[in-house]
């Protein structure tokens, strides 16, 4: 049973590059989630408009959207030697951080 | 401004990327990608601060608290675009064999919270309510 596990975990790297890069993602996930709490604090809290409720509705929309990203991300940096992290995915994180800030603009003024 | 295109054009292009000089180390390409999330982080921490200052200083004079959220969200979305541009430039440049590209960002990100953080002192010592 150990030698079949052993032989099934894909080799390590010594400076454990890719479990630092998964941890850094899920930092960036955990900041997320403050975040958007914040934001849903902020349009629940005094007499919600509908636009404060549309937003809020998109932050957790946006919320989930960057989870989905982040995990399979962090999916793809099981294995030993990674894959880089691909444009697309990059884009689509920096475009759902930028859209919250959006959001937030829309709820205060 | 053409350069700036250029990258614009390779954020959503994986395999125009892809087809500039080699693939480098693995590891360069994750510190590459940890630099870009802790660029997030920030950009997520200053969103943060935005709803933060519209939320927790009610007392203030309503446009200076709605300008300083807006000065901080602001400062949020460049700082998230400016993260995937930067994460695209470095990719381009390991790929090529080129240096790292510089930047003038983080200086004008570090004045600009300066100025802010001067203001909130400004105004919690002098105590500017509506």
């Amino acid at each position: 049973m150990g030698g079949v596990s052993a032989h099934a975990s894909p080799p390590r790297d010594p400076g454990l590059q890719p479990e630092r890069t998964r941890l850094a993602w899920r930092r960036t996930t955990l900041t997320w989630t403050v975040a958007a709490v914040l934001g849903a604090r902020a349009a629940l809290h005094d007499g919600a408009s509908a636009v404060d409720v549309v937003a809020c509705a998109l932050c957790l929309l946006l919320w989930l959207g960057f989870l989905a990203v982040g995990h399979r991300r962090m999916t793809a940096l099981t294995t030993g030697r990674p894959p880089a992290i691909g444009p697309r995915t990059a884009t689509a994180a920096a475009l759902c951080t930028a859209a919250l800030a959006v959001c937030a603009v829309a709820m205060i003024l | 401004m053409s350069t700036f295109v250029q990258s614009l054009r390779l954020w959503f292009a994986p395999e125009r990327i892809r087809q500039e000089g080699d693939t480098p180390d693995y590891r360069f390409s994750l510190a590459n990608e940890r630099t870009f999330l802790a660029w997030l982080r920030t950009a997520l921490a200053l969103i943060g601060g935005g709803f933060a200052v519209d939320q927790f200083l009610p007392d203030l004079r309503w446009g200076v608290r709605v300008g300083l959220a807006l000065a901080l969200l602001g400062a949020g979305v460049l700082c998230s675009l400016r993260a995937v541009n930067h994460w695209v430039r470095c990719e381009r440049a390991m790929r090529r064999g080129e240096d790292l590209p510089a930047s003038r960002f983080p200086a004008l990100l570090g004045v600009v919270v300066a100025v802010v953080a001067l203001a909130m002192v400004v105004i919690v010592v002098f105590g500017w309510e509506g």
